[in-house]
């Protein structure tokens, strides 16, 4: 059974739709993320989950209760807030004891298990600092000990890593994954970030200008995206545009400008203007012509080195130039072409997805 | 924010008290000024009372404040020493605001906190403390007097002579200029502080004096500030009774002293009345202007 | 080696010997008459301008003068009062406009802002008009003879005290309330243990300005007062219209002393970086 139901939600400020029609179901124990641009409405569905704003149509159900209208401190549900909002005036104890003191909790049981969800997040050392004498991945310690000792059936994460830098963000994904296991209940996180989305999250939906553009494990989002906009929105991806011009068995036949006539796998049903998409690291460049696969050649204009990888950027005869992603998986580097080298650019039908336009 | 409507109890709880006690304690008094600003004093048996007044909506008031010339010189008279006090506020203030501006930012709140404090200490007191320096034998003519001595000055030019530096239109500048300084401190200091350094990098970078990028990027940068001061203290200054009362004695007299002479001891309070609304009507001008001014800087940066 | 000759830095205009001599005298300037009457204040010298030595016989003298005293307490009392009510009505309105939108908002800062843009002079006019033409009691026993002058202070004091508090809610972090209220805190909880102690310094600071307002206030307490209800600044203009007195001087000093000392402690509640603790 889902913890959360969100049911034909939608939120319309003065004349602006935050949230159009979203549907989206969370089970129980899932780590799941809304994925999507700034100003996408993630944050406001986020918000309507805690009880900050309410729907304008819809219903949110949490553990099977309507909870559209419920007011945020009779829900089950906490949140960890964008600037983690920790009490500037109470102690780090002070705050993680906040939550049960005002709901008449006694008070040597809200110590008690404050200092245990201290414990948890490894800050028990530091309990009776004041937050300005903490740092900002401390601070979001806080935070999570702060909702995670009400018990929540729910944790809601805002943007939580968006003021951490690189190196501790990385370290916060995987201690994020290890209290979701350890406390076993359900995480909502809303993301800008799609490598936040794709590590940590259980599911992910994308979306857009208030829709929910896809609701995908990580694997199905990136190999099988429903649309151009998340597969251009998740990793980057190539787009040729082509004409549909006939079915074939458990597939159909694309006419590409520069590809010419191609069958690429395809369970589903598509017909005129679509666009084929490759994902760079799926296409392979060298500079004889392979034997098999959908071939294409073009002149190399741009090389980036990264280090564990290259980006190379391959202009073809027409169109718009293609990315392809090298492993540099041994030490010479160039061997396989140079900037102004003709190649030939090969990738399996298998790899290639059929995308309406 | 949220709207009234949300917690509407929460809402008339909060604006009732303060609401009322502006309208009933602030607005009627002011509203009972500007009628009796239409009255004259009431003819009792054929007789003019000198207490009691009648509204007869009569503009007699305004007539002879804007016509009579005794009051017309007193209101120049007013508005020129008051802008004199301005620009010379400005012309010291300026550099003052500078010079903290570009100090370290250690030194910096504290050389605010020496030109401010002043304007906590009472006004009168700091006034009071101008005519202990000003008198015939105050602390100005006392060195003055001792220098003179000094050089010798008295054996070829006769016994020191101390100037009357009291009681005249230079005391009541003079002291304005003491008094409002920190108004005018204040907006100068918030406009440089805000200032970008690279923007003077630049024209200096690009090939202008000091001075150029004084005149041609500081001071059009800074102009809100200079427009707020300016104003800050001609509002003040205009309104102002006890400098010119202390410090002009009856040599100087400016429009609040009229005013408070209408109301004490002439007793005429709908000429006093329509002169306190005249001199109102002339700060909400000044107001006005400075939102437009600021709009207008504003809107060219 | 070739010694460079110390140059200033373009842009330290502050580092300029000149700014600094400018800087140095006009501090003077500003400080130098208040100094001089609290210094003169112990001269043993009606004269006033010869240090004669050191004597507290002027602050015996005022410390005696019965009038002065009386003016004293009823400064005192008033700015007590002024600084309570003026707080209260201040933080409820600072509030009002934190956090509420509602029609004509701007019209109503506008009205908030009279009082303290109009001139001083017009203010004091309207309460003289006010209080007589409605026939305001006079002659209370004290401290209700005081009342006509404490409501004119309250009501230009507390437009100030709004200012000040909203000035320290705008720092306030909405956060802190949605996180309060998620935690499973009701408004009037998350009201007392997350916004009033954020509020806390704005409202010491408010309460401050409103006793330093009150205490210093001349023109309109002048139009206000009656011959029996005298508070300090107008005993004060009373005896300077006659002499500037080494009395005047000392008990001028006090009050000055006063004002220095609710200006210390204003700062310490105004520091910035104190987060809202206590």
């Amino acid at each position: 059974m889902s913890i959360i139901s969100i049911r034909n939600v939608t939120k319309t400020f003065v004349g602006i739709t935050a949230v159009d029609n979203a549907n989206i179901e969370i089970a129980a124990n899932e780590f799941f993320a809304v994925l999507g641009p700034s100003g996408c409405g993630k944050t406001t569905l986020l918000r309507m989950l805690a009880g900050f704003e309410t729907p304008t149509t819809g219903e949110i159900l949490i553990d099977g209760v309507d909870v559209s209208t419920t007011a945020p401190n009779k829900r089950p549900v906490n949140m960890v807030f964008q600037s983690y909002a920790v009490f500037p005036h109470m102690s780090v104890l002070a705050n993680v004891g906040y939550g049960l003191k005002v709901t008449g909790v006694p008070a040597t049981e809200t110590r008690q298990r404050a200092e245990e969800a201290l414990e948890m997040v490894q800050l028990a050392h530091l309990a009776e600092r004041k937050p300005d004498q903490l740092s900002g991945g401390q601070r979001q310690r806080v935070a999570l000990a702060r909702a995670l000792v009400k018990r929540p059936k729910v944790l809601l994460l805002d943007e939580p890593m968006s003021a951490l830098d690189a190196k501790l963000r990385e370290q916060m994904q995987l201690e994020l994954t290890r209290l979701q296991e350890e406390v076993g209940i359900t995480f909502v996180i809303v993301t800008h970030d799609q490598d936040e989305a794709l590590s940590m999250a259980d599911r992910i939906a994308v979306m857009q200008s208030g829709r929910v553009e896809q609701i995908a494990t990580p694997e199905a989002l990136y190999e099988s995206p429903d649309s151009r906009f998340v597969a251009d929105f998740i990793g980057k991806v190539n787009l040729l545009d082509g004409q549909v011009t006939g079915a074939a068995d458990q597939g159909v036949t694309v006419d590409v400008t520069h590809l010419g006539k191609v069958t690429v796998p395809h369970s589903g049903h598509a017909q005129g203007q679509v666009s084929l998409a490759v994902r760079p690291e799926k296409i392979r460049m060298t500079v004889a012509r392979p034997d098999s696969g959908l071939l294409v050649q073009g002149r190399i204009v741009d090389w980036a080195y990264y280090g564990d990888t290259s980006h190379i950027r391959v202009q073809p005869a027409s169109g718009p130039p293609m990315s392809v992603t090298v492993q540099n998986d041994t030490r010479s580097t160039i061997e396989n072409g140079d900037v102004g080298d003709q190649v030939w650019l090969s990738w399996r039908a298998e790899d290639t997805l059929v995308l309406d336009r | 924010m949220e709207s009234y409507r949300k917690n509407q109890r929460v809402f008339w709880v909060l604006a009732g008290p303060g609401s009322f006690w502006l309208l009933f304690f602030f607005l009627v008094p002011l509203g009972m000024v500007w009628i009796l600003s239409f009255g004259e004093k009431a003819v009792i048996d054929g007789k003019i009372s000198i207490t009691e007044t009648e509204i007869t909506w009569t503009l007699a008031n305004y007539v002879r404040a804007l016509a009579d010339p005794v009051y017309l010189v007193i209101m120049w008279k007013s508005i020129w020493i008051s802008a004199l006090a301005t620009m010379l506020c400005l012309i010291i203030a300026y550099p003052v605001a500078f010079v903290i501006s570009f100090a370290s930012p250690r030194w910096r709140p504290w050389l605010l906190l020496a030109v401010i404090l002043p304007f906590w200490i009472n006004l009168l007191i700091r006034t009071y403390a101008l005519i202990a320096v000003f008198r015939i034998r105050g602390y100005v003519n006392f060195t003055l007097e001792w220098i003179y001595d000094t050089l010798w000055l008295d054996g070829l030019f006769g016994p020191f002579e101390p100037l009357e530096l009291l009681y005249n239109d230079f005391a009541v500048v003079a002291g304005l200029v003491y008094v409002f300084m920190p108004f005018m401190v204040l907006p100068l200091y918030a406009s440089i502080e805000r200032l970008d350094r690279s923007m003077l990098e630049a024209s200096l970078d690009l090939g202008a004096s000091q001075v150029a990028t004084f005149l041609r990027v500081t001071v059009p940068l800074t102009m809100p500030g200079i427009v707020s001061g300016l104003i800050l203290v001609f509002i003040p200054c205009l309104g102002s009774f006890l400098t010119a009362d202390l410090l002009g004695g009856t040599n100087a007299t400016m429009i609040g002293n009229v005013i408070e002479r209408q109301f004490k001891a002439a007793n005429d309070w709908p000429f006093g009345a329509a002169l306190s609304f005249l001199l109102m009507y002339v700060t909400f001008g000044a107001l006005a202007l400075r939102a437009l001014l600021s709009r207008d800087a504003e809107a060219r940066i | 080696m070739r010694v460079l000759r110390r140059w200033v830095d373009p842009l330290d205009y502050a580092g300029r010997i000149w700014m600094r001599a400018f800087f140095g005298v006009v501090f003077i300037l500003l400080y130098a008459p208040v100094v001089l009457m609290m210094a003169f204040s112990f001269n043993d010298s009606k004269r006033n301008i010869v240090w004669r030595g050191f004597t507290t016989k002027y602050y015996e003298k005022a410390w005696n003068n019965d009038g002065l005293i009386e003016a004293f307490i009823n400064s005192l009392t008033i700015a007590a009062i002024n600084t309570i009510v003026a707080t209260i009505l201040g933080a409820m309105v600072a509030l009002l406009l934190w956090r509420f939108r509602f029609p004509f908002k701007s019209a109503y800062e506008g009205f908030m802002a009279l009082p303290i843009v109009i001139p001083e002079i017009c203010m004091g006019v309207a309460m003289l008009a006010f209080f007589s033409r409605i026939g305001w009691p006079t002659g209370l026993p004290w401290p209700l003879n005081l009342s006509a002058i404490t409501i004119a202070h309250i009501a230009f004091s507390f437009p100030f005290v709004a200012i000040v508090v909203r000035a320290r809610m705008a720092g306030f972090n909405r956060e802190l309330e949605e996180a309060s209220r998620d935690l499973g805190a009701s408004e009037w909880q998350t009201f007392r243990h997350v916004i009033f102690p954020y509020m806390r310094p704005g409202l010491v600071g408010g309460a401050l300005l409103a006793f330093t307002l009150s205490l210093d206030d001349f023109v309109i307490t002048f139009f206000t007062s009656g011959p029996e209800t005298v508070t300090f600044p107008v005993k004060v203009y009373s005896m300077v219209r006659f002499s500037v007195t080494p009395e005047v001087n000392a008990a001028s000093t006090v009050l000055v002393v006063i004002t220095l000392i609710v200006a210390a402690l204003m700062l310490r509640v105004q520091r910035p970086g104190q987060g809202g603790s206590p």
